[in-house]
């Protein structure tokens, strides 16, 4: 019998298994020193313990029994699950725009894996089609699985991928892209794509889902129709996020992609626009802009795909107290670039310092970025900032943490000179700096205070 | 009907108990329970989609509920509801005190605890639970109680978290409240081995005693909640949600056996009239601008508001859409109630046909209209209004419900209503719309953890009950004394301090209700206080006639005090008392002087109630 004979199963429990010669999917009464109980023995996720067997009673409720009360085990049959996403040819519509979806591991239809009780996701068109029928309205759509790893596991080499398939669907002539892609880091692969990626003639637009896809209230199914419509009607080409404004189901926002943070760990709504507006609102019938001096959909196909990037780069988050040795490791270690996130106006304690001196000796490019996220660096108001500039740490105006870190590893991937990567890193691509904070691109509303709760009451949260 | 009767027609009757637990706090947040108000600071709007079960399946209802397409509201109070019942936060782990609360009830229904705790998703897309699922896990299987000479088996029990509160439904939007969304509860299914009616109601309240004899579960509105099971002969399990109390079972069981007992008559009408699921014909027409101007209301008013009107012809139906199937209610309104509930048509009627006997349209009307679609004089025709969509949606399901009707009973999920008959709510869901849980570990759960909570159980009641009787404790008195907090401290006054059984319970029982009456806050009663009580009557301290005023005189200081209790009475004083009381009965006239002792006695209690015992006075007297 081979391995999948007991998914999942160890020691007692499966010596148990083994002993009554019953494997998983095995329909079955279970005899025991308390009673006897009916069902079909399930798989058992890897993580749990070895002494307990599951079992999924006919009601639908799976029960776990303790392998060492049971005195028998008796089986009338087996049932195997099959998971299909019910599957429907995608029609196709002459009139409407050729859409493709890459997935890189985000859940927008899925199943789920017992071993690890982890869900997976589902994708063809076919089967896309079929949870969510809406996506015809909008498109005609393509998909083609990049990667299936969690967002978590992004990292250069499926940005460097992930960039060369987009550059050659635009190529080809493709009228909006769609990526989807798990949450956590969603905001790092969107910045580095817009350095990557760059005039783009037809939107690029990220989107994933808080609430997996297997609940009957999750966001994906309203992200993706509201990333389809982007990707096909809007005549924003940037790399943009696309996911839920309020926590109801209302309407998407479309946040510039170097401008974008994931803020609260769980809530539907956790994607911002932090010192700026996002670009505009979606929602299943309208595509409404709030500015207007975002990247125009063009007609041709001239893409810049310039997918590079330095590995040994990183962020450093100070904190007081903080010892050079943290520093001097790194730069021992042969890493080229560090990005601080300093406190304030972008500061760190005078004990670094010399470590920042050696760094600057040799040849690491360091550069400061603000933990507060909202706000300039600006190293001039403090004596301590100024002594940190003349050892080379070069400020990034209010460019975010994560953004100055995958746009380091960018401009490292493209030279080792390191005025050009100062130049490079010091030009906006698409507002990942800009010139001026407008009042309203640092909004917290603070809960608690009369004219917020009479505004909270006001709208959907 | 009687019992003979309802075994001829088979009825089966089995419950779904669902019990609220006395808890601080909720099942998977840490939000307070048992916090009710109307109010509410904010609004969410969610949807619902179905998604597949863990087999690969997606469940029928969740289809059904997809199909009904409702923007949900939640109104959301900060006090009663944080970001985990808005599904904005993963659940926290399992209320520890909520759990061991139903593991203990789960003993005391002689259920075998599980090994380890799975937790569930029970899908629910009607939104009455923001995540389209309620977490829900079974805890114990397999239990018995006692009733009359026989057991009824207890099939299952679960741990759930409650749904939230209904406030409207109208049309494609539904409101609801989450103040008690999320409060622990469990779930309790006896076996269907009710063969009558009353059997259900009693078998509920051996059940709703049991659970509160423990003192660990909520009281009030609301706080339990019968889901009644009915099947006869021949019929389909049909579950009847949300009785509003147990008295109201009986009346409701045999609606709804009437109901399948009609429908199976219904199906052997259509089978002799030659319509099965095979042979049955139907077809939807657009009918929007056939009727110029009809004056019955609802239909004028769709005229006049360019609503498309459809016609469904049910072919060969003729009169059986006014088939009675409970007490004035016909068939039709099966339609009805599905047209409302899956095509969000609220607002009634929101049809009329051929068959019906009230005024609707004019049979002329009717006559053009059975022209247009082609229809015979033996169909029926089934007229719906509305939105494009709800009305195709509404032909699909009258269709539907109508050729169900040539199978039998569809397996239905229904609601209660006050008069006892009952009305559809959904389509009975089934085992496919049960998902792991994969934001929680399973729980193990040890026996030596089962032991601890075995020794604060209390024992059961029906055991004490039996001690009861012998004892002769007052009929009134057996049930309520049995589940009630003081059981043990009757147990101890009687055993320990001889107490009359008699009298200790109905100070116990009796007493505290007639207080009650008097607008005195019983519930500062507490064991300490009968305790002192029944201290001082052992003591001859007071006499059995006093404690009522001992009683009521503690309830107003919140507190026993030994203040309170009389000055014994002397002998000396006793005799002047006598000897005053005596010369005041003597000044009146007696028309019978039979009475003379009882007036005495009488005039002496007025003012020594609390310290002599009336039957010790007697003797005192007659001596």
């Amino acid at each position: 019998m081979s391995d999948s004979t007991f998914k999942g199963y160890k020691g007692k429990a499966l010596s148990v298994l083994k002993n009554f010669d019953a494997p998983v999917w095995s329909d079955v009464e279970l005899i025991t020193n308390n009673g006897t109980y009916k069902g079909l023995i399930l798989p058992r996720s890897e993580t749990a313990d070895d002494l307990h067997i599951v079992l999924k009673m006919p009601i639908g409720y799976n029960i776990g029994i303790a392998a060492e009360k049971i005195t028998d085990i008796k089986i009338n049959g087996r049932k195997e699950a099959h998971y299909k996403i019910p599957e429907k040819e995608f029609p196709y519509d002459e009139g409407k725009p050729r859409v493709k979806l890459f997935g890189t591991g985000g859940t927008i239809a899925s199943r789920l894996d017992y071993r690890t009780g982890a869900v997976i996701p589902a994708f063809s068109p076919g089967e896309l089609y079929g949870s969510v029928p809406e996506l015809a309205d909008y498109c005609n759509l393509e998909t083609e699985k990049l990667y299936g790893v969690f967002s978590e596991n992004m990292g250069p080499e499926q940005w460097i991928g992930t960039a060369k398939a987009i550059g050659e669907e635009i190529e080809k002539g493709v009228e909006g892209i769609v990526i989807g892609h798990g949450t956590d880091v969603m905001h790092h692969t969107a910045a580095v794509l817009s350095f990557m990626i760059q005039n783009s003639p037809v939107p690029i637009v990220m989107v994933g889902s808080q609430r997996s896809s297997d609940r009957p209230s999750s966001d994906a199914a309203l992200n993706l129709i509201h990333a389809v419509k982007t990707a096909a009607e809007s005549d924003i080409a940037e790399v943009l996020v696309c996911m839920f404004g309020p926590t109801s189901d209302e309407y998407g926002l479309l946040h510039r992609g170097t401008r974008v943070r994931k803020m609260h760990s769980s809530y539907r709504s956790t994607f911002r626009t932090l010192g700026d507006i996002p670009i505009a609102k979606v929602d299943r019938d309208s595509i409404s802009p709030l500015r207007e001096d975002y990247k125009k959909r063009r007609k041709d196909n001239n893409v810049i795909i310039n997918p590079v990037f330095e590995e040994k780069v990183c962020i450093v988050y100070y904190y007081p107290n903080m010892q050079p040795d943290i520093i001097d490791a790194l730069v021992d270690n042969g890493y080229k670039g560090i990005v601080i996130a300093g406190t304030g106006l972008g500061h760190v304690n005078k004990p670094v310092y010399p470590a920042l001196k050696r760094a600057q000796e040799k040849g690491v490019a360091v550069y400061m970025t603000v933990q507060t996220l909202w706000g300039y660096v600006q190293m001039y108001v403090y004596e301590t900032g100024r002594e940190m500039l003349q050892l080379g740490v070069v400020p990034c105006a209010n460019m975010l943490p994560e953004v100055a870190y995958v746009k380091l590893g960018w401009a490292l991937g493209q030279t080792n000179n390191l005025e050009k990567v100062k130049e490079i890193m010091l030009t906006p691509v698409n507002g990942e700096i800009t010139e001026r904070e407008p009042s309203n691109g640092y909004l917290i509303y603070q809960g608690g205070l009369p004219e917020v709760e009479e505004f909270i009451g006001k709208y959907k949260k | 009907m009687t019992q003979k009767d309802y075994a001829e027609v088979g009825f089966k009757s089995g419950l779904e108990i669902h019990q609220q637990l006395l808890t601080e706090k909720k099942l998977f947040c840490r939000c307070p329970a048992g916090k009710y108000s109307d109010q509410y600071d904010a609004e969410i709007l969610r949807h619902m989609r179905p998604t597949l079960s863990e087999l690969g399946e997606y469940d029928g209802t969740a289809l059904m509920e997809f199909k009904t397409k409702k923007n949900i509201t939640y109104h959301i109070k900060r006090e009663t509801v944080c970001t985990y019942e808005m599904d904005d936060t993963p659940p926290f782990l399992i209320n520890d005190e909520a759990l061991d609360i139903a593991l203990g009830i789960g003993m005391l229904y002689g259920c075998n605890t599980v090994d380890e705790l799975h937790i569930a998703r029970k899908q629910y897309l009607d939104g009455s639970i923001p995540t389209g699922f309620q977490r829900t896990a079974i805890f114990a299987l397999d239990g018995a109680i006692p009733y009359k000479n026989r057991m009824i088996d207890i099939v299952q029990m679960s741990i759930e978290e409650d749904s939230c509160r209904e406030v409207s439904d109208i049309g494609h939007n539904r409101v609801y409240l989450t103040d008690r969304l999320g409060m622990p509860l469990i779930e309790t299914v006896t076996a269907p081995q009710m063969k009558v009616p009353i059997e259900v109601a009693e078998v509920a309240d051996i059940c709703a005693a049991l659970v509160r004899s423990t003192q660990w579960v909520r009281r009030g509105m609301g706080a339990a909640r019968e889901d009644v099971n009915v099947s006869v002969e021949g019929g389909t399990r049909i579950e009847i949600k949300g009785v509003p109390k147990i008295p109201a079972i009986p009346l409701l069981t045999y609606n709804e056996a009437m109901r399948q007992w009609n429908l199976l008559r219904l199906r052997d009408e259509l089978h002799h009239r030659g319509i099965t699921e095979n042979t049955f014909k139907s077809k939807v027409q657009d009918i929007s601008k056939l009727l110029k101007n009809p004056k019955y209301t609802p239909i004028k008013d769709a005229v006049e508001n360019n609503l498309s009107i459809k016609c469904i012809v049910l072919k060969e139906f003729k009169d059986l859409l006014h088939w009675q199937t409970q007490t004035n209610t016909y068939f039709s309104k099966e339609i009805s109630d599905r047209v409302r509930v899956i095509a969000c048509l609220t607002t009634l009627p929101n049809i009329i046909h051929s068959d019906s006997k009230g005024e609707t349209l004019t049979s002329s009307e009717w006559t053009k209209i059975r022209k247009a679609v082609g229809a015979d004089w033996y169909d029926t025709l089934v007229v719906v209004w509305g939105s494009n969509e709800d009305t195709e949606m509404a032909a699909k399901e009258i269709i539907i419900r109508a050729k169900e009707a040539t199978v039998g009973i569809p397996s239905e999920t229904r609601q209660a209503f006050w008069d006892g008959t009952n009305g559809f709510e959904r389509i009975l869901p089934g085992a496919d719309r049960m998902y792991p849980d994969t934001d929680l570990p399973p729980k193990k759960i040890t026996d030596e953890h089962l032991e601890k909570i075995k020794l604060k159980l209390p024992e059961k009641f029906w055991e004490r009950e039996k001690w009861y009787k012998e004892l002769h404790v007052p009929e009134d008195c057996i049930r309520e004394l049995s589940i009630s907090k003081f059981a043990k401290l009757f147990e101890k006054v009687v055993k320990e301090w001889k107490v009359n059984p008699v009298l200790a319970s109905v100070v116990i029982i009796q007493y505290p209700k007639r207080l009650k009456k008097k607008g005195l806050p019983i519930n500062l009663i507490d064991e300490q206080m009968l305790l002192d009580i029944f201290e001082s009557l052992k003591d001859g301290l007071i006499s059995k006639d006093g404690i009522l005023t001992i009683l009521e005189k503690a309830i107003g200081k919140g507190k026993f005090y030994p203040e309170l209790l009389p000055k014994p009475i002397l002998k000396d004083e006793l005799d002047k008392v006598i000897a005053k009381a005596k010369e005041a009965v003597n000044s009146i006239t007696l028309i019978d002087d039979d009475n003379y002792v009882q007036l005495l006695i009488g005039n002496i209690m007025d003012e020594f109630r609390i310290q002599i015992d009336g039957g010790e006075l007697t003797e005192l007297i007659k001596n």
